[in-house]
């Protein structure tokens, strides 16, 4: 869609010939996030939708335990060590950032009083600074004041790289200043477009001051809160087994009125994500389950018995095909896979795109994912209804045989094509999950059909998904010729998700394989594209940068994208839950209710 | 025997530090590494992952982490979890009520099963009790603990609903409410673990039994007009039983390593899921931790069994 269709569309939202609701669908139709299209709006002055969520309840307690299941049990409750999103949300129990995104992509405050933007003076015109203003009046669990103190602390201790905290990412290039006990002002050292990065969702958890200021450094392993959380949530600390569970008790001196509804909450960890979800929708013994990746005829199966629902909510997370530009077999200079060799068969465009139409990504959907997964063409994020009008996908063996008969790729006395002397025989890799397995084997039934043949092999999920050095089986060697995963956008914004096709993240040997570019795509105008984004402060202009780069990687077939992911849960049937697909399970905890 | 307990001791400690080794250089040599979740997070730049290996030694030659772990382990620290980042010998005692309680009382269960079951079966071999019995013996063992598991969750369940399948280690309630609760969501693992484990018991003690119970002096016994009950438990059990005690010293540090399947399937948070979840995140220092007690509990009661033996049967002589 081009920047003059999207001034015009956003026109009309204005007017209010166009709902809001549907101009965000739309963008997410093009690729795009839901909070990026509500950045678009909240940038053209669009005031947001009062996103206020339901709420019954009149006072606060009275409901009872809540039983989470979460089959990756917390291992640890401190935000800023967290090993994956099981950890945030175990210590999203207990505390909060400033602001949250909810289902729509709207930036809700929690622990601000509201949010930035033109109007107020939050945010700069040169695009260099944001000014939050703070909730007055809220407490740590332990009594003492939730000051700005608290914000700029939270900065000092995850940008000092011997803290080892995995959050630093957001925190090291900005500055954080104290203007009053209530109000704070994070620069950035260049425009940023994408401002809600520090101090929101699961990234900007603030961390109590006066019991974490002995430990910033290289003493934060030490610190006794790590392992008993003391925040500003709805639920105080009561008790915490690693790997096991997590108990809270209701804060009666919470921020938000009549919240929370519940008395005690549980955090239950371990066994696998079909029990779990057995557990909420058919015996109904708990009341949620988190990410059950389970096929969807289990999941109605076990919803037959009306104790409980699947809720599915959209969300960026893709699963994908990379083809391999380089040769994987031979080293060259020392290196397998090395930028400087070429693939005898997918360096050549034709054979990519035969491969892009080999892959039945309707079927996979219908028959393996589901409601939990839909077919896509974007590598960015793609609801049925709305299909892109720059990306075409379908699944043609017919047409790829003919596109490989002119390429040169003649069949062979096995039926597998050959050209060269250079058979058609690919290992396709992935991690050992049964539903991978099921799409590898949707996937080399219809390559033997245009006479590829396809060498299955799957890896234990742990080995896969390392950065060990040593071991030749990581996705981020992609020591063979095609691999497959899920790929998740940790953060609304599309600019960090994006720019792991820059040449500059290409993954080898110098820098150990850690490069996000794992198929070793190099395009100088997409490093050009990369660089227009990352500092255009116009997010219309941006937004259109994102889709032409989305368009760019899918076109050039380099990546397959096949099913976009949502997030499935299991929620029991009177359960009331806020969910969100952009920020964590438990963004809005404080809304969670059970209707009578 | 004061020698010979001496001796076995000594022989003991070079055998834990050739153990300690193995493990050591096996998980060092091992794919992965315990930072593999942040490799596919984009928010993690590359130099905070180097940042913590090299906070954890993960950077030193392989003989250096050795002397450092056992130079810590000798002065009673037993590490530091990579992955919940709490000391290890906290983690462990953390889960010990748990295992137990359960795997305690599912080898309790396991034998009240088989030694009634294995000397009745031995005292009328081939007879109706005897068939049944062994059959069942031999389901039992066959039938792995998942498959039995799933079988017993599905039945009491989610058909009947009378027994809840996710283990609580901490049940809001006391007195005699916490009991039953306690009994109602242990019943099946115990049950799975206990069957699985008493059905291949039986079957030793019944061939135990039977290899006494041929004997001259039980035929001298009966001719001697002693009741048959008192020949059977007075005379026969308490020679047969001499193998089967040694069997039940040898399998008690089971008990202590959980039961890894049955531990999964009903999220019981013993020491076996403790210890298949480090291996799995390569959470060196944890894995360290639980099989080095592991080998020290092994050799322990190997050495408790063979003193057993040799005090219960007075023709076993140490040398």
């Amino acid at each position: 869609m081009k920047e003059r269709e999207l001034r015009a569309l956003i026109e009309d939202v204005r007017t209010g010939l166009v709902p809001r609701r549907s101009f965000i669908q739309q963008m997410v139709g093009l690729g795009l996030s839901a909070p990026m299209a509500s950045m678009m709006l909240m940038h053209a002055g669009i005031a947001q939708a009062q996103a206020a969520p339901i709420y019954k309840p009149a006072k606060r307690g009275g409901g009872g335990p809540l039983k989470l299941l979460w089959w990756q049990g917390a291992t640890l409750l401190q935000p800023h060590f967290a090993n994956g999103t099981k950890d945030q949300e175990g210590s999203r129990i207990f505390y909060e950032p400033l602001a949250v995104w909810d289902n729509d992509g709207n930036l809700v405050p929690v622990l601000a009083a509201e949010i930035p933007s033109r109007e107020n003076g939050g945010l700069a015109a040169d695009g260099k600074s944001v000014v939050w203003k703070l909730k007055k009046g809220v407490t740590w669990h332990d009594g003492q004041p939730f000051t700005a103190d608290d914000c700029v602390f939270t900065w000092e201790y995850v940008k000092d790289p011997a803290t080892a905290a995995v959050t630093i990412g957001v925190f090291k290039d900005i500055v954080v200043e104290k203007i009053d006990a209530y109000t704070i002002r994070v620069t950035f050292n260049q425009p940023t477009p994408f401002w809600a990065t520090a101090f929101c969702a699961a990234e900007g958890m603030v961390i109590p001051k006066h019991l974490f200021a002995p430990y910033v450094g290289a003493k934060s392993r030490d610190a006794p809160n790590n392992l008993r959380p003391v925040g500003t949530g709805p639920y105080k600390f009561v008790d915490f087994k690693p790997g096991d569970i997590v108990r809270g008790e209701i804060n009666t001196s919470y921020h938000m009125p009549n919240r929370p509804y519940f008395d005690t909450i549980e955090m239950k960890g371990g066994g696998d994500a079909t029990s779990a979800a057995r557990a909420v929708l058919q015996t109904g013994e708990y009341d949620y389950a988190w990410n059950l990746q389970v096929e969807d005829e289990v999941l109605l199966r076990m919803e037959a018995g009306g104790k409980g629902k699947a809720q599915i909510s959209p969300g960026g997370d893709i699963e994908f095909i990379q083809l391999n530009p380089t040769d994987p077999v031979n080293e060259v200079d020392g290196e397998r896979a090395s930028i400087k060799s070429k693939h005898f068969a997918f360096s050549d465009p034709a054979v990519r795109q035969a491969m892009a139409l080999l892959c039945d990504k309707k079927s996979m959907q219908q028959f393996i994912y589901g409601r939990t997964g839909f077919a896509t063409g974007n590598f960015m994020n793609n609801p049925p209804r709305f299909r892109s009008p720059n990306t075409r996908w379908e699944f043609n063996i017919d047409k790829a045989n003919q596109i490989l008969d002119k390429a040169g790729w003649k069949r062979g006395a096995d039926g597998v094509r050959e050209k060269s002397g250079k058979k058609m025989k690919f290992v396709y890799q992935t991690s050992i999950n049964p539903t991978r397995q099921k799409e590898q084997a949707v996937v080399k039934q219809a390559a033997q059909k245009a006479g590829i043949e396809l060498e299955l092999k799957s890896v234990t999920a742990s080995v896969f998904f390392s950065s060990d050095v040593g071991n030749p089986d990581t996705f981020g060697k992609f020591w063979a010729d095609m691999q497959m995963y899920t790929t998740t956008m940790t953060a609304p914004d599309a600019q960090r998700f994006m720019d792991q096709y820059t040449s500059a993240e290409v993954s080898q040997k110098a820098n150990k394989w850690q490069g996000r570019n794992i198929c070793r795509w190099i395009n100088a105008d997409y490093d050009k594209a990369a660089l227009a984004g990352a500092s255009e402060l116009d997010p219309i202009k941006r937004a259109a940068i994102y889709i032409r780069m989305n368009d760019m990687v899918v076109n050039d077939n380099i990546v397959i994208p096949l099913i976009s992911r949502p997030r499935v849960r299991g929620a029991s049937l009177n359960l009331v839950t806020s969910l969100s697909g952009w920020d964590l399970d438990l963004s809005a905890l404080q809304n969670w209710y059970r209707e009578a | 025997m004061g020698h010979y307990l001496l001796r076995r001791l000594l022989i003991a400690v070079p055998s834990l530090l050739g153990i300690s080794v193995v493990l050591f250089t096996v998980l060092a040599l091992a794919p992965g590494d315990p930072f593999g979740e942040m490799a596919t997070n984009p928010n993690v730049p590359a130099a905070v992952r180097e940042m913590l290996r090299a906070k954890f030694g993960l950077d030193d030659p392989i003989w250096q982490r050795y002397f450092h772990w056992l130079w810590a382990m000798l002065k009673g620290d037993w590490g530091f979890s990579f992955i919940s980042r709490v000391d290890v010998d906290k983690l462990i005692l953390q889960r010990v009520p748990v295992t137990l309680a359960v795997i305690g009382a599912s080898q309790v269960l396991a034998l009240a099963v088989a030694l009634p079951v294995g000397i009745y079966s031995a005292a009328r071999p081939y007879s109706l009790f005897d068939r049944v019995a062994s059959t069942l013996a031999f389901v039992g063992f066959s039938l792995p603990t998942f498959f039995t598991g799933l079988l017993l969750i599905l039945l009491f369940s989610i058909k009947l609903d009378w027994l809840p399948f996710v283990y609580r280690a901490d049940i809001a309630a006391t007195g005699w409410q916490w009991w039953w609760h306690q009994i109602k969501q242990s019943i099946m693992p115990v049950t799975v673990l206990g069957l699985f484990q008493g059905a291949s018991w039986t079957r030793y003690v019944r061939s135990a039994v039977l290899d006494v119970i041929r004997l001259d002096y039980v035929t001298t016994a009966r001719s001697k007009g002693l009741q048959e009950r008192v020949v059977l438990m007075k005379h026969v059990v308490r020679n047969a039983l001499i193998p089967v005690v040694t069997l039940v010293a040898l399998t008690m540090p089971q008990i202590f390593g959980g039961a890894i399947v049955t531990e999964q399937i009903f999220r019981v948070p013993g020491i076996g899921s403790l210890l298949i979840d480090a291996i799995l995140r390569n959470d060196t220092p944890v894995v360290m931790g639980v099989t080095f007690v592991f080998s020290c509990l092994v050799i322990f009661f190997n050495l408790i069994a063979d003193l057993l033996y040799g005090w219960l049967d007075p023709r076993i002589s140490y040398r």
